[in-house]
Parts: structure tokens; C-alpha cells; sequence
């Protein structure tokens, strides 16, 4: 294993000289929240940021992408003929990822990069990026990673993981493409491997001890589908959701987009943009009918995929890394953890019994 | 345990033991710090689990359009406003509803109290003193320190120039009435803005609006907006674009708020709701500053009268409309 040790002095140099050879990305703050955002040519990164409100998801996968456009003046000889549009898919970093977030990004690509299918818009953003976490020293109460499958230090899905020692950074170089950022940062000054191994293993400890907040899996994946889609506590549950995009917008993992063409003069673009299985639209057919019209479905539909259909899919553990978001920013409280709980421990009821 | 929550957890177990009604609304203690789950109550057990303080600021109105049942529901001064709205636009009948009126204090503004720290809240407790008194103190912890803070310096925006704290509709009480503040210039805010040239308005709402994501929980928190499908939703055919469009970002909440123009009682719910901290009632307060300087209206107030934006006068001053 090779650590790179970055004195703190010198990290703004670094990475301004990395705007070279890079399209940055990275946490910064608008109003009272940090966010993640293509930074503009001299824009800092915040590295102290202590949580944001939006994943890092949008740097693969935004809000709205322009996918595909055309021209509709038909004086042209490819009026009409939808072409990809002219996306900048040169080398990009994402800088100050959270592992649990770069975790979330391995998820998101089970479902963009398939055995069938590949979408080009997504996993042309993914390889061209690269992405540098920043361990978690002091992780927040609403974090359950480590029992979501990822942690505080957790390394899935990284090329760098960076680790705040105070006055510098140690840097775990992961894969060749980290290396190769970090070159083009002019981080290259090395420490010794096995003294900044027993720092950071001491500093993981840590943080993984200083997270109390826990949700129990192990019983999901034996659960009948059906069992849980009827289960009773689908009611009581969905009563206070008011139905916003809030938890699936601000969740890293959760991947569903919808397809809208727009026109401007003779301009015509295809975008795709988040949705939201909160929402009515998500499921309303051309005919009118809407087969999860009501708001227990909908509700019992994001908690089942998240913890049982992705779970049985892909046996990758459950479409949830645990970094909180949906439960701190729920307008009422409604707590995945709760969910996930009463899921993993429901058992229904024998055929005597009822 | 406060006054309030023990008198609330009262009534709605006797609401329930009588069988006066099939379930109450209110609110139970959330799952992290200054967080509250509206919640229904079918049982007096379940009713034990109620509480109040100064965090339920989501209102409950708007949990009772077009329900059927008959309802219990724990309602401050603001959500009886709404219930008034929702009985004068049919979407409840009075008969249904068994009102638990809770005079108000004032709500918290977590986005403020969170800015005096540097690390994030692990824990808040209220002083729970008297009756009257109730949150008036709180004390926040983080792992770094404890403050001792005052509530009437952490007030939500809509709390502070309230004038509606006591309930204005109820069957029963769950504390002695309290004294209605007298505010002196209750609309300096919007004052603010109407005064800006407009290049600085323009400037204002794009940098208002910016973070926005269009979850619509502002739209989904308000208990007006109750339409079957709202105008952004319209598929067949679409009214509005989609996207991250800044004009359809606009389009959405300049639409909304005339929509709720004479029918929003200013209760904040859509500013609570926001995750991204945006003032949603920057829209709205201008129209209940106008519908009051012109019509001398306030929502929500008297279940005999409609909204004056939803009436027509043969003896209207005006001319133009006539």
C-alpha cells in the first residue's frame, strides 16, 4: 500500500494545479448547507464541510442532463435526428466524497452498468472520474454506515482516501487512477506505509466506535416478498409522509429518472431528470390509470425496493449505505432505520393464527 | 413531561375511551434531536404517546382533507386556521372533527439555533416549568458544548409576527388561552422587498430560489394544496417543463403561491418542510400582506366567510369589475 502525505499548506496549490488536467467537483457551501458542485476555475473546495444535504450522486448523474438534441429546421438534412449531445466527459475528480457515498456510486452502477446494458450518459461520467474520499474523523449521529455495508474509512468504490490528521492529509493511494491524480496535483511526497497504516487504523476505530446508530439486514433476504408487501404496518407508517421527493432526491442510492423532451425555437433537446417514486406522476399511465395511486404504496414501494427487491436482485446487501440524509431531512421524522427494523424482525402471521 | 403534553395525552385517550371519535391526530417525539412524526392515534394507548413542544411546527390540517373518519386532532393556533380553510372549501365537515385546541407559544427555527453551533445537535431538552412558561428555555448540546437558549430569540420568521397563537376553532383546550402579542409592523419584511429596485428583486428571488430541487415538499407540507393534481403534475398535457430550468423552477412557485393567494394562513409549514432551508413564505407573505391592506382579510378565521379572492360582490367598490 502507498500513502502520499499532503501538508495542508500546500493542498489549495495542489489542487489548483490539478485543474489542469481535471474537471473539479466537490463540496461547497450555499447558504447555511454544503453541497456538491462542478467547481468553477478558481472556486475552493470546502474540505471542513461536515455533511451535505445532496449526495455527490449528480456529479454522474445530475438533476437534469441533456442527453440527446436536434435541430427541428427542416432545411437541414439531419432535422429531426435525435444525436447525443456534446457532453465534456474529459477527466474529472470528485473531491472529498464520503466513503459511504462512493459506496453509493457502486450501487447506482449495478444498475447503469449491466451485463445488458450500459448507460453510456452515466458510466462515460463514471470512468472519466476519480474519485478522492475523505474519511469521516467525526461522524454524524444520523450515520449507520457500518451496518449498511460501508463505514466511516471504508474504501469500496475509491481511488484516494484521504484522512484529516490536523495539520495534513495522509492520502491511501487505492487504484492507479488515484495515483495518477495525485501526480497531477504534485502530492507526491510518500510516508512510510506501516506508520500511516497504524494511524489510520487507529483513527477508523474511532470513528466506528463514535457510531451508535445501527439497522439490522440479516433477515431481509429471507423474508417472502409478499409477506412484507402485505404486511400491516404499511399504513401507519406511510400516515405522516406527505409524499415530497425529499428523501429520494436527497439520497445517494436512489436511481430512477424520467425522460422529458423540450423544444426552443428550432432547438430540441432530450433531458433526463430525477424521479421520485413519492410521486403520483412516477407511476401514471398514458390511459389515466395509476397502479400505486395511493400513498401507502408508494411509501411501502421506496422502503421495498431499497431493502428487499434490490436485496433478492443482486445480493449486494441492501440499496441503502446508511449516511442519514433521508432521516435528518424528512419533513416528519419518517426514520429508514425504524423501517428497516421492523421489516428485518416482521414475522407474519401463521395461516392458524389468523 | 410539560403541562401540555400530559392534558393532550388526557383528551385524546378520553376522546378515544368514549369512542367519541375513530382516531386523533398529533404528534410524537421524533427519532432524532428537535424532530416530531405526526401520528394517529386509534387507541388510548396509542394516545399516551402524544407530545408537545417546540418543535411540532409541521401543521396537521394538513392530514384531514377528504378523510372520512371522525377525527380527533391536536391543533395550534395556525393549524385551526387551516382546519377553518378546510371547512370553508369542503375538503372536512365541522361534524367530523373533535377539535383539541393547543394555544401556542411559538415554534423553534432549527436552521437558526443550528447556526450558533459548530457541531451538529446531539441532544435538546425543554425547561418544562409551568403551564405558561412551558419551552420558554431549552438547553442544545453538541459533543463540543451546551447552550442554554431562549426561545423568544429562536422563534420561526412566521412565529414572531404571529397574532393568532390561541386556536380560533376548538371543542375542548389543552391549556389556558394565551396572550395574543400586539405586533406592531407585522409586514417589514415584505416592505423589505417591495422596496428594492428591480434589478435587486430580480437578484433576490434567483438567489432565493437557487438551491431549489423541486422535491415539492413545500407544495406537500401545505395543507391548501390539496388540488387532485397539482399543475406541475398535469401530464395530459404538461403545463410546466420538468427540469432544473430556472423559469420552470419559478413558474412552480410564483403559480403556488398565487394559488395561495387570501387562503394561506402563514403557518411556515413550507419553510419547515424545505430541505434546503429556502423561504418559501418570501411568495406568500406578499399576498397576505395584501389580501390584509386591501380587503382587510385574514385566512382562516370565520367558516362563514370564503376567501375574497373566491367571491364576487354586486356592490363591489371597484369599477373595473363590475
Amino acid at each position: 500500500m502507498k500513502v502520499i502525505k499532503i501538508d495542508k499548506k500546500e493542498w489549495d496549490k495542489g489542487i489548483d494545479k490539478s485543474r489542469e488536467k481535471y474537471q473539479l467537483f466537490g463540496p461547497v457551501k450555499s447558504k447555511n448547507n454544503h453541497i456538491f458542485k462542478k467547481l468553477e476555475n478558481d472556486q475552493p473546495l470546502d474540505m471542513e464541510y461536515k455533511d451535505s444535504v445532496l449526495s455527490p450522486k449528480s456529479v454522474l448523474f445530475p438533476q437534469t442532463e441533456k442527453i440527446l438534441e436536434t435541430t427541428l429546421d427542416e432545411s437541414k438534412d439531419d432535422h429531426h435526428i435525435m444525436k447525443r449531445a456534446d457532453t465534456d466527459y474529459s477527466p474529472r475528480a470528485v473531491i472529498g466524497i464520503s466513503p459511504c457515498d462512493a459506496k453509493a456510486v457502486q450501487l447506482v452502477k449495478l444498475n447503469f452498468d449491466t451485463k445488458d446494458y450500459r448507460d453510456p450518459y452515466w458510466c462515460d461520467a463514471y470512468e472519466a472520474t476519480t474519485f478522492i474520499g475523505l474519511a469521516v474523523n467525526r461522524p454524524s449521529i444520523y450515520d449507520f454506515s457500518p451496518s449498511a455495508g460501508s463505514g466511516p474509512f471504508a474504501e469500496e468504490g475509491l481511488d484516494v482516501l484521504l484522512v484529516d490528521c490536523g495539520n495534513e492529509y495522509l492520502a491511501k493511494v487505492l487504484t492507479d487512477k488515484g495515483e495518477a491524480f495525485l501526480g497531477a496535483a504534485g502530492f507526491t511526497r510518500k510516508e512510510d506505509a506501516k506508520h500511516a497504516e497504524t494511524i489510520i487504523t487507529k483513527m477508523k476505530k474511532e470513528a466506528e466506535d463514535a457510531i451508535v446508530s445501527t439497522i439490522s439486514t440479516d433477515k431481509l433476504k429471507d423474508k417472502e416478498i409478499l409477506d412484507l408487501h402485505g404486511a400491516p404496518f404499511w399504513d401507519d407508517l406511510a400516515f405522516s409522509c406527505i409524499n415530497c421527493g425529499t428523501c429520494t432526491y436527497v439520497c445517494p442510492t436512489c436511481w430512477c429518472f424520467d425522460i422529458q423532451d423540450e423544444t426552443k425555437g428550432n432547438m430540441s433537446i432530450r433531458i433526463r431528470n430525477w424521479d421520485t417514486c413519492m410521486s403520483p406522476l412516477f407511476t401514471m399511465h398514458g390511459s389515466g390509470h395509476n397502479p400505486r395511486a395511493e400513498k401507502t404504496q408508494r411509501v411501502r414501494q421506496r422502503f421495498m425496493h431499497k431493502l428487499k427487491y434490490f436485496v433478492d436482485k443482486y445480493d449486494q446487501g441492501t440499496m441503502c449505505i446508511g449516511c442519514g440524509r433521508c432521516v435528518k431531512h424528512c419533513p416528519v421524522n419518517i426514520d429508514i432505520r425504524e423501517v428497516c427494523n421492523t421489516m428485518n424482525s416482521y414475522e407474519p402471521k401463521s395461516e392458524n393464527e389468523i | 413531561m410539560n403541562k401540555r403534553t400530559e392534558k393532550i395525552r388526557e383528551l385524546a385517550s378520553n376522546l378515544l375511551k368514549d369512542g367519541k371519535v375513530d382516531m386523533v391526530i398529533g404528534f410524537n417525539q421524533g427519532t432524532t434531536p428537535m424532530a416530531t412524526n405526526p401520528d394517529i392515534a386509534r387507541s388510548p394507548e396509542q394516545a399516551e404517546k402524544f407530545i408537545w413542544d417546540n418543535n411540532c411546527s409541521i401543521n396537521l390540517a394538513n392530514y384531514l382533507a377528504d378523510r372520512k373518519e371522525k377525527i380527533g386532532i391536536i391543533a395550534k393556533g395556525c393549524d385551526t386556521r387551516n382546519i377553518v380553510n378546510h371547512i370553508v372549501e369542503n375538503k372536512i365537515s365541522r361534524d367530523q372533527l373533535h377539535i383539541i385546541g393547543v394555544p401556542c407559544t411559538g415554534m423553534i427555527d432549527k436552521v437558526k439555533i443550528a447556526s450558533e453551533f459548530d457541531d451538529e445537535i446531539i441532544e435538546y431538552n425543554e425547561d418544562t416549568g409551568s403551564d405558561s412558561d412551558s419551552g420558554n428555555n431549552f438547553s442544545v448540546k453538541t459533543a463540543s458544548e451546551t447552550k442554554e437558549l431562549l426561545k423568544k430569540d429562536y422563534l420561526k420568521a412566521n412565529c414572531s409576527t404571529c397574532m393568532h397563537r390561541n386556536p380560533v376553532i376548538y371543542d375542548e383546550l389543552a391549556a389556558d388561552l394565551v396572550e395574543e402579542p400586539v405586533i406592531e409592523d407585522q409586514f417589514a419584511d415584505v416592505r423589505a422587498i417591495e422596496e428594492m429596485d428591480s434589478k435587486d428583486k430580480w437578484n433576490y428571488f434567483d438567489d432565493l430560489l437557487k438551491d431549489c430541487i423541486r422535491c415539492y415538499a413545500c407544495r406537500n407540507a401545505c395543507p391548501l394544496c390539496f388540488c387532485p393534481t397539482c399543475f406541475v403534475d398535469e401530464s395530459d398535457p404538461q403545463w410546466v417543463g420538468k427540469g432544473q430550468n430556472d423559469i420552470d423552477i419559478r413558474t412552480f412557485h410564483f403559480l403556488r403561491a398565487y394559488h395561495c393567494a387570501g387562503r394561506c394562513t402563514d403557518c411556515g409549514a413550507c419553510v419547515e418542510a424545505c430541505p434546503m432551508d429556502i423561504n418559501v413564505r418570501a411568495f406568500t407573505r406578499k399576498l397576505v400582506k395584501d389580501s390584509f391592506e386591501i380587503y382587510g382579510w385574514e385566512a382562516g378565521l370565520d367558516t362563514e366567510k370564503r376567501p375574497p379572492l373566491d367571491t364576487f360582490n354586486p356592490n363591489d367598490p371597484d369599477e373595473f369589475i363590475k
